[in-house]
C-alpha cells in the first residue's frame, strides 16, 4: 500500500524544470531563443571554418552593390568619372563652396572637351600627358580583364576591397559574439567568486570586497573601460575580453553576495556543516546550485551589454586589430562609405547586430521572469 | 544631519584612496614604463633616463604614489603629453561644452520619459503597453553608432536641417545651433531605457495600498497616476537621474566625437588615442570624486523627498 502510494506520487518539478515550462509557454521568448540559437549555430560553423572561411577573398568588384540595386562595376564608374565633368564626389547642396566648385568643374569640362588634354587638373601644361594617357588606357584594359573574374553584383554587396558583405558579417558576428560571451563569462565568474567569498565568510573579507566594489563603482563604467584600454597597448580579442571582463563584475558581485548572506544560515547549509562538509564544499556544492539562476540571468544580461560595448570599442579602434572583421570595425568602414552612397555594409552590420541583440534581450527578459520573478 | 554628512565624507576617504591606488597601479605598473610612451620609438637610453627622472619614475613606488596624491590635491597634473596644454586648463575649458549638451538633454530626457512612462503605465497590460515595450527593446538593440551615423548623414548632411558638426564661441549659438542635433540623437537613444525603467517604478507603486484607497475615494485614474503615484515614484527616479549624472559626462563621448564638440568625453577619447596619460588620470580621479559626492547628494535628496527615510 505504502509502496504504490510513493510510486504514484509525482515528484515536484525543480526550479529548472519549472523555469523551462514557463519559458516554453512564452511564444515570443521561444522565437527569440530560436534566433539566438541560429546565430550561435552560424558562429560554430564559421569558427570551424565550414562557413565564411574565405571571407577576405576579393570576389566582387570594389563596392559591388547588392543585386537588387543592379550591376554597376567600379571600373565603369571610374571611366565615367574620368570622362565627364560631373565627377565624384557628388555635390553637397549645403556646401558653401558649391558655386566655386561648379565653376571650376565647368572650366575643366571646357578644357577637356576642346581636346586640350595636355592641361592637367591644376591648369599646368603637361608634356607627358600623351604618354600617361597611353599607359592609362593599357591599365584600363588590364583592369577590364581582371573585372571579368570579379562579380559586378553580390546578393548583399561588397566592401571597399570587394569582400562579400554577407560573409564578412558572419565572420564579424563570430568576433563580436565570442568577445561578448567570453567577457560576460569572465565577469560572471569573478563576480560570483568575490560575492561568494564576501557573503559566505563575512567579517573582514566582506569589508574588503565591499571596499573593492565601492572603488570600482565610483569610477563610471565607460571611463574605467577607456582607461584600461589606454593602458593595454596590445590590441586583440583577448585584450578586449580582459578589459570588459575585469571591469564588469560589480553587478554580479552585489547580487551573489546578497544571496550568499541569505543562504549561509539556512538549515540545509547548517546540516551540511553538521555532517562535516568543508567551507568550500558548502559554498560551491551546496549553496551555489541554489543561487546559480541569479548568475545565469546576470550572464545573459552582461552578454548583451558586452556585445554592444565590443562594437563601440572596435569602432573607436581600441578593440580588435585591423584585419579582423567585427561589427564595430564594419561600422567604422561603413561610416565613410555612407558619404559615397554605399550604404550596404552599414545596413548589414546594423541589422545583424540589432536582430541578435533584440532577440537576446527579449530572451533575457523572459529568462529572468521565468527563473526569478522577484528580480527586476 | 551635519554629523551624518561628516561621517559620510569620512567614509569616502578609503574609497577615494582605493581609486587613487587603482589608477596609479593601472598607469604606472600595468601600462609599462611611461617614459617609453612619452619618448616615442626614436629615443636613446639617455633620453629615456632623462624623462624617467623628470617624471619621477625612477623613484621608489611609494614616493611616486605620494607625488600622484600631491598632484590630485593641488589639482596640478602638469602638462598634457601630446599638446603641452596644462591638464587643469584642459578640464576647465572642456567642461562648458559638455554641460551645454548634457543639462538640456538630462532635463528633456527625464521629463519626456516620465510623461511617456506614465502614459504606458496608464494602459498597462494592454497591447499598446506590450508593443511600446518591444519597440523599446528593439530601439535599445540598435547600436548608438548607427543612430549617430544615420541621423547625422540624413538630417544634417543630406537635408541640411542641422549643421553637420562644429562648435562656436557664443553660448546661445552653441545651444540653439550646434547642440540641437546632438541633443536630439541622445534623446532618441536615451529615452527607451529610461522609459522602461520608470515604467517599472510606476508599476511598483500602482499595487500599493494608498492607490487602492485613492481609487476607493473615487479619484480618477489620471489623478491617481499624476499626483499620487508620480510623487511616490519620484524617489527612485531622482535617485536614478542623480546618480547617473557623472557617468553621463563620459557617456556622451560618442556624440561629442561625431559632432566635434570640444567636451570632456571627446577629450577622453583623444587622450586614449594619444596615450596621453596625465589627462586620463586627472579625468578618472575627478569624475570618481564627483560620483561619490553625487551619491551623497542623492542620499540627502532621498531624505528630503521621503521623510520616512532614516539616515544612518
Amino acid at each position: 500500500m505504502l509502496n504504490t502510494l510513493s510510486s504514484t506520487t509525482p515528484t515536484s518539478p525543480g526550479l529548472w524544470a519549472l523555469a523551462w515550462r514557463r519559458l516554453r509557454s512564452d511564444r515570443l521568448a521561444m522565437l527569440a531563443l530560436a534566433v539566438v540559437a541560429l546565430f550561435l549555430v552560424t558562429l560554430l560553423l564559421s569558427a570551424t571554418g565550414l562557413v565564411a572561411k574565405n571571407w577576405d577573398a576579393e570576389i566582387g568588384v570594389n563596392y559591388a552593390p547588392p543585386t537588387f540595386v543592379g550591376a554597376q562595376s567600379a571600373e565603369e564608374r571610374g571611366v565615367q568619372d574620368m570622362n565627364t565633368a560631373e565627377a565624384l564626389p557628388p555635390e553637397n547642396p549645403r556646401d558653401p563652396l558649391a558655386a566655386v566648385i561648379r565653376q571650376l568643374r565647368a572650366e575643366r569640362a571646357v578644357v577637356v572637351g576642346s581636346g586640350g588634354a595636355a592641361i592637367d587638373d591644376y591648369g599646368i601644361v603637361d608634356p607627358l600627358a600623351g604618354e600617361i594617357a597611353e599607359i592609362r588606357s593599357g591599365q584600363g584594359k588590364d583592369h577590364a580583364a581582371a573585372a571579368i573574374e570579379r562579380r559586378a553584383t553580390l546578393p548583399f554587396g561588397a566592401d571597399k576591397w570587394g569582400h562579400d558583405i554577407i560573409l564578412k558579417t558572419i565572420k564579424g558576428s563570430e568576433t563580436s559574439i565570442v568577445v561578448g560571451l567570453s567577457a560576460a563569462l569572465l565577469a560572471t565568474v569573478l563576480g560570483t567568486l568575490f560575492g561568494a567569498v564576501a557573503g559566505y565568510y563575512g567579517q573582514w573579507l566582506d569589508d574588503f570586497f565591499n571596499w573593492f566594489y565601492s572603488v570600482f563603482t565610483s569610477i563610471p563604467y565607460l571611463l574605467l573601460i577607456l582607461a584600461v584600454a589606454a593602458v593595454l597597448q596590445q590590441k586583440g580579442v583577448l585584450t578586449i575580453v580582459l578589459i570588459l571582463g575585469l571591469t564588469g563584475w560589480t553587478g554580479v558581485f552585489r547580487l551573489i553576495r546578497a544571496e550568499y548572506i541569505k543562504h549561509k544560515s539556512r538549515e540545509y547549509v547548517l546540516a551540511a556543516d553538521a555532517i562535516g562538509a568543508s567551507d568550500m564544499r558548502r559554498m560551491f556544492i551546496h549553496i551555489f546550485p541554489n543561487v546559480s539562476h541569479v548568475a545565469l540571468v546576470q550572464l545573459s544580461i552582461l552578454s548583451v551589454g558586452f556585445i554592444k560595448s565590443e562594437v563601440i570599442l572596435s569602432f573607436l579602434g581600441f578593440g580588435v586589430p585591423v584585419g579582423v572583421a567585427s561589427w564595430g570595425s564594419m561600422l567604422n568602414e561603413a561610416q565613410n562609405e555612407l558619404i559615397l552612397g554605399k550604404w550596404w555594409q552599414l545596413a548589414a552590420a546594423s541589422v545583424a547586430m540589432a536582430v541578435l541583440v533584440t532577440a537576446f534581450s527579449l530572451f533575457t527578459d523572459a529568462l529572468r521572469d521565468a527563473l526569478d520573478p522577484k528580480l527586476r | 544631519m551635519t554629523a551624518y554628512i561628516l561621517r559620510r565624507l569620512w567614509q569616502m576617504l578609503p574609497t577615494l584612496l582605493g581609486v587613487v591606488v587603482l589608477v596609479f597601479l593601472l598607469f604606472n605598473w600595468v601600462g609599462g614604463d611611461p617614459a617609453y610612451i612619452l619618448a616615442g620609438k626614436m629615443s636613446n637610453p639617455e633620453q629615456i633616463a632623462n624623462i624617467r627622472k623628470q617624471l619621477g619614475v625612477d623613484e621608489p613606488f611609494w614616493v611616486q604614489l605620494w607625488i600622484f596624491i600631491k598632484q590630485i590635491v593641488s589639482m596640478d597634473f602638469g602638462a598634457s603629453w601630446s599638446t603641452g596644454e596644462t591638464v587643469s586648463h584642459v578640464l576647465a575649458t572642456r567642461l562648458g561644452p559638455s554641460l551645454t549638451v548634457l543639462v538640456p538633454l538630462t532635463i528633456l530626457e527625464t521629463l519626456l520619459s516620465i510623461g511617456l512612462a506614465l502614459g504606458v503605465a496608464y494602459v498597462r497590460g494592454s497591447l499598446t503597453d506590450r508593443m511600446v515595450m518591444i519597440a523599446c527593446t528593439v530601439g535599445m538593440s540598435i547600436s548608438i553608432l548607427v543612430y549617430i551615423i544615420v541621423f547625422q548623414y540624413v538630417l544634417a548632411y543630406q537635408w541640411g536641417l542641422f549643421p553637420v558638426q562644429g562648435w562656436g564661441d557664443s553660448f546661445s549659438e552653441n545651444l540653439f545651433h550646434y547642440a540641437l542635433l546632438p541633443i536630439l540623437i541622445a534623446l532618441a537613444v536615451g529615452i527607451a531605457p529610461s522609459l522602461r525603467l520608470f515604467r517599472t517604478f510606476f508599476l511598483d507603486e500602482i499595487n500599493q495600498d494608498y492607490v487602492r484607497t485613492a481609487r476607493a475615494k473615487g479619484l480618477s485614474e489620471k489623478r491617481i497616476l499624476w499626483v499620487h503615484v508620480l510623487r511616490n515614484a519620484a524617489i527612485p527616479i531622482v535617485t536614478h537621474v542623480m546618480s547617473n549624472l557623472p557617468a553621463l559626462l563620459i557617456g556622451a563621448f560618442l556624440i561629442e566625437r561625431f559632432f566635434s564638440i570640444p567636451g570632456i568625453g571627446r577629450e577622453v577619447i583623444l587622450a586614449v588615442e594619444r596615450s596621453d596619460f596625465p589627462v586620463i588620470k586627472a579625468i578618472t580621479i575627478y569624475v570618481a570624486v564627483a560620483t561619490m559626492f553625487f551619491n551623497l547628494l542623492t542620499d540627502l535628496m532621498y531624505k528630503a523627498l521621503d521623510p520616512r527615510v532614516q539616515l544612518k
